[in-house]
């Protein structure tokens, strides 16, 4: 090598230009010693190389983020926090796929997780932080208990990289960015400068924590407001919904705005003492009576003749959708927004289970029930839902009324979680699983003993039947995620295959020994994450 | 951990952690896999004895169960057997059961062995115990006849001679057209130069030759980093055609970058070695695995390198965070890092050993220095104490915590989930880095957070 002193500072540049355009184009710099150009070069750049690279330098720290606000939160038990990198890396697309045999979909384990850790009170490892995040931008459902278990520090990192952006949005009462409800001049200015998104967070946060001031606030500007943001805005007012809030909405129904005015008119409904309400009682009264005169007390019906500007102002829909009679359309609407205790004084005296088993002239019926049903839902009222639900182990035809599974699963939202799970169990019993899904997804999780009991049973008959499980793949599901870990043991029995049966479908009781192996492997699964998370 | 797990310790060493089981696993499929098996569902009449073996029958698709037995404690790492048929290995069978092992929720008891586990691991031992007399008895024998030995290596030395040499011409003709036209030969000239730099059985030199092809299309300023590689690959012929001038260190560094094989003859250092860092990086001909290790008591930093032919995983897995007492030998060459695993005394295990660290500035000199001993070295292994991780435009720094020095992350290590693993980690506070630092800037690819807390891979 040819030892050069230290050469000019823009020495390596020009030999980058040199060796660019070729020596036979441009001489080398520097003596060439007898050699040939090119060799001299070579010589030069690989000083000038091994110079530049022994001389790197730290650069100047750029401004390093405000640390994320501390977690006071207890660290997760380090059990727990392998099982929740393991949850996190079963997510779709980490690999694999194909049937799941007897092994437990963990994906599908990781609500519960999330649940049952955010009722523990613990904080989240920060380094699982980033496949959390991931994991909730792919699955909106999860983003609430995911978020809220992530903590501080998901934010934080939010803000680092715009991936997990979604988590600032929807983070409870949009994260840290959003003024606490004493800082009055902070959101005066967010809700007056803020972003719509921004603004529907600020609203909905204020809301649940103190439903006045959120309606006094959405008062301030509502003349000025676009009419889709309105009505945005208006639904927010559902949480918390009270007599407080009827003068406001009152004012809405004459809004420019038809949605609006509807939104406006379903939510005076709600609220029994209304002046809307009792309006749409008035209207209602006249449409449906008992008449006394048949041989059998009969409900007749005499449908609106006409949807008066009242009824509209009141946000009954005047236009019925194709294929519906218009008047029996708005006898729907007007029996769906009168309070139900209003019918008791109406139809004499009679208790909601007498009113439903009322027979009813002309095929009202089916539109009577419906309506009620709607009203019970709206309304919560559980008096008319468990009259209208009538017994669980009444066959479809000889129920009241033709009540679908849909509202079924609606009213039974009506009743407390321990009277929802009797209901259904009985359902199952008399039913079997096959219209069973449904109602079990508005069960509480774990399941109650007798619920769970009812779904075994109602398996093992399947089982003995000698149908597929994958008929039963939804209701199994379920099952894995919802049943009680408690019920492990009682289903081991099950996990035996079976002798095959002459009218059985050909290997199917192994299929099925399968799937209960791996309910049972899920269950147990489950049982360990609690202890886990408990210990 | 509570109760009876208390006493599995004390009797069987502390079990892994899942993480540490997954490292085992050959790909992602498996990795998978295996953690669908790791559940007690499947399996039945596991268990695990004092000495280190699992094991235990799970059940498949067929009849009859699957064997699965694992002999953990063998200092040469774990060793597997199933009844399976799967080609893989670890199976996913040996990888659930280790993590329904490490999972420690009582499903894998302490018991007796059953016979055919007993059998496996008898025989085991026994041919291993065979082999070490053996291997102790033929040491020092039969090397081969000496002199065909030197005339072997003299021809070979002949052949990479006239390789250097050609490749000397080679260049001297790219730099008379210059680089701009180079741009335009593309990547086929690049490609023939290799092809004659491994008949010449230089593969140090090919390997370098194939990455000059890929600098033209490596965008903007690929004119300075072709240069540079052309200056560093000249340098390296240069070295080789007058090794007998070097000194000796940076004569054997020379034999070693141009891809002759040498031998780890170093003493063999006896010590508690941390498993700092393991990852992989493949192309289509091979898959190599780095693995770095800290010498808790000699302070020494180690790469082990072990390689897997096309789409296989390499055979040594080390899962990061573990410890364990073993012999490791150099290779020879001034500042190379390279050694190999002798024989092994314990079984991994975690440790809470932490490497010292130091500042931004000194790992930057750190590298100025280690490039005395070897030019054409482009990192060198680094833990930072006491960094910050900090967005920098684009990019990302590591922020001395008590200074206004920052080394930049390398671009490779900008596009990784790792950097988002070690930004959550730190929330804004000094954390532990372990890393390569270098020309390119610094990887990170192992931390610790500054309290207590187990170490976070980020490769």
């Amino acid at each position: 090598m040819n030892s050069t002193s230290a050469p000019p500072r823009n020495a390596w540049e020009e030999l980058v230009t040199v060796a660019l355009l070729g020596t036979d184009r441009r001489p080398a710099p520097g003596p060439a010693a007898g050699r040939e150009a090119p060799v001299a070069l070579l010589d030069a750049a690989a000083v000038e190389t091994v110079r530049r690279r022994a001389g790197v330098r730290p650069a100047r720290a750029a401004v390093r983020p405000e640390p994320a606000a501390p977690d006071p939160r207890p660290p997760l038990p380090p059990a727990a926090a392998r099982r929740l990198a393991q949850l996190l890396a079963d997510r779709p697309g980490a690999g694999g796929g194909g049937r799941r045999g007897t092994a437990p979909d963990l994906m599908e384990l990781l609500p519960q997780w999330l649940a049952l850790a955010n009722a523990c009170g613990l904080a989240a490892p920060p380094e699982a932080l980033p496949a959390l995040l991931d994991t909730a931008r792919g699955r909106t459902d999860l983003r609430p208990a995911a978020l809220a278990f992530a903590g501080p520090r998901a934010l934080w990192l939010a803000r680092l990289n715009p991936d997990w952006r979604f988590a600032l949005r929807a983070a409870p009462g949009g994260g840290a960015d959003l003024p606490g409800p004493q800082e009055a001049d902070r959101i005066r200015r967010l809700w007056q400068e803020g972003l719509f998104a921004e603004r529907v967070a600020l609203l909905t946060g204020i809301r649940a924590q103190e439903p006045a001031a959120a309606r006094e606030l959405l008062e301030t500007t509502w003349a000025t407001e676009r009419a889709e943001d309105r009505l945005m805005f208006l639904d927010s007012l559902r949480t918390g919904l009270g007599s407080d809030d009827e003068p406001f909405l009152e004012r809405a129904l004459t809004d420019r705005s038809r949605n609006v005015r509807a939104t406006a008119a379903e939510l005076l409904s709600a609220l029994p003492g209304s002046a809307l309400a009792a309006r749409m009682a008035d209207r209602a009264a006249a449409c449906v009576a008992v008449d006394r005169t048949r041989d059998v007390p009969t409900i007749v019906v005499e449908a609106p003749h006409e949807c008066d500007a009242g009824m509209e102002r009141d946000g009954v829909a005047p236009k019925a959708p194709a294929g519906r009679g218009e008047r029996s359309w708005w006898l729907g609407q007007l029996v769906e927004a009168t309070p139900l205790a209003a019918w008791s004084a109406r139809l004499g005296g009679r208790s909601p289970e007498e009113i439903v088993a009322l027979p009813v002239a002309d095929d009202w019926q089916g539109e009577l029930n419906a309506a009620w049903c709607r009203a019970a839902v709206r309304q919560g009222d559980a008096g008319w839902s468990r009259a209208l639900l009538g017994s669980p182990s009444a066959t479809e035809a000889a129920g009241p009324g033709a009540v679908s599974l849909a509202e079924r699963a609606k009213l039974l939202g009506t009743l407390d979680a321990g009277e929802r799970a009797e209901w259904v169990a009985g359902f199952i019993a008399a039913h079997g699983l096959s219209e069973a899904f449904q109602l079990l997804g508005v069960c509480a999780v774990p399941w109650a003993p007798a619920l769970g009991g009812a779904v075994v049973d109602a398996l093992n008959i399947a089982r003995d039947a000698g149908s597929y499980p994958w008929s039963f793949s939804g209701v199994m599901g379920l099952a894995e995620r919802c049943l009680s870990p408690a019920e492990a043991a009682r289903l081991d029995a099950l996990t035996a295959t079976p002798e095959e049966q002459e009218d059985a479908s050909p290997g199917a009781g192994g299929y099925w020994s399968e799937a209960f192996q791996r309910l049972v492997t899920t269950l147990r699964l489950r049982a360990a994450m609690e202890e886990e998370l408990r210990s | 951990m509570v109760g009876p797990t208390f006493d599995d310790m004390t009797q069987q060493g502390v079990r892994w952690t899942a993480e540490q089981v997954l490292a085992l696993a050959p790909d992602a499929a498996s990795r998978k896999a295996g953690s669908k098996l790791g559940a007690a569902g499947p399996w039945s009449e596991a268990g695990s004895s004092d000495e280190g073996t699992v094991w235990g029958l799970c059940k498949g698709s067929g009849s009859k169960p699957y064997q699965t037995v694992i002999d953990v404690a063998d200092s040469s790492g774990p060793a597997y057997k199933c009844s399976c048929p799967s080609r893989k290995f670890p199976c996913k069978h040996a990888l659930g059961l280790l993590l329904l092992w490490a999972g420690d929720d009582g499903s894998v008891a302490r018991a007796q062995p059953p016979d055919w586990a007993e059998q496996w691991i008898t025989g085991r031992r026994r041919r291993a115990e065979e082999k070490r007399t053996t291997t102790g008895a033929e040491s020092g024998g039969t090397s081969g006849d000496p002199e065909a030995a030197r005339r072997r290596a003299e021809r070979r030395a002949e052949r990479i001679t006239a390789g250097a040499t050609e490749l000397e011409q080679r260049l001297s003709d790219l730099l008379r057209g210059g680089l701009a036209a180079a741009e335009q030969a593309g990547y086929g000239l690049w490609e023939e130069t290799a092809a004659r730099m491994v008949d010449a059985q230089a593969p140090g030199l090919a390997a370098r030759v194939r990455e000059l092809g890929a600098i033209p299309g490596s965008g903007p300023g690929w004119p300075v980093r072709l240069l540079e590689e052309c200056a560093l690959l000249h340098l390296l012929d240069q070295g080789w055609l007058r090794r007998e001038r070097l000194p000796d260190g940076l004569a054997a560094t020379v034999r070693s970058r141009v891809g002759l094989p040498g031998s780890a003859d170093g003493p063999p250092v006896r010590d508690h070695w941390l498993v700092l860092a393991q990852y992989d990086t493949a192309d289509a001909r091979l898959t190599t695995r780095r693995i770095w290790l800290y010498g808790a008591e000699s302070g020494r930093t180690a790469l082990l390198l072990s390689y897997g032919a096309a789409g296989r995983p390499p055979e040594l897995t080390l899962p990061m965070g573990l410890a364990f007492e073993a012999e490791v030998s150099s290779y020879p060459g001034a500042g190379q890092l390279r050694a190999s695993l002798g024989q092994r005394f314990t079984a991994p295990e975690p440790a809470a050993v932490r490497p010292p660290g130091v500042t931004p500035a000194q790992a930057a000199a750190r590298y100025g220095e280690a490039l005395r001993d070897d030019p054409w070295l482009d990192s060198v292994p680094v833990t930072l104490s006491r960094v910050v991780p900090a967005p920098d435009g684009d990019s990302w720094q590591l922020s001395d915590a008590d200074g206004d020095m920052a080394l930049p992350l390398s671009l490779s290590a900008r596009s990784r989930p790792g950097l988002w693993r070690l930004v959550a980690l730190s929330g804004g506070a000094p954390v532990t880095v372990f890393g390569e630092c270098g020309h390119h800037g610094f990887t990170p690819l192992t931390a610790w957070p500054e309290g207590a807390g187990d170490a976070v891979g980020l490769c």
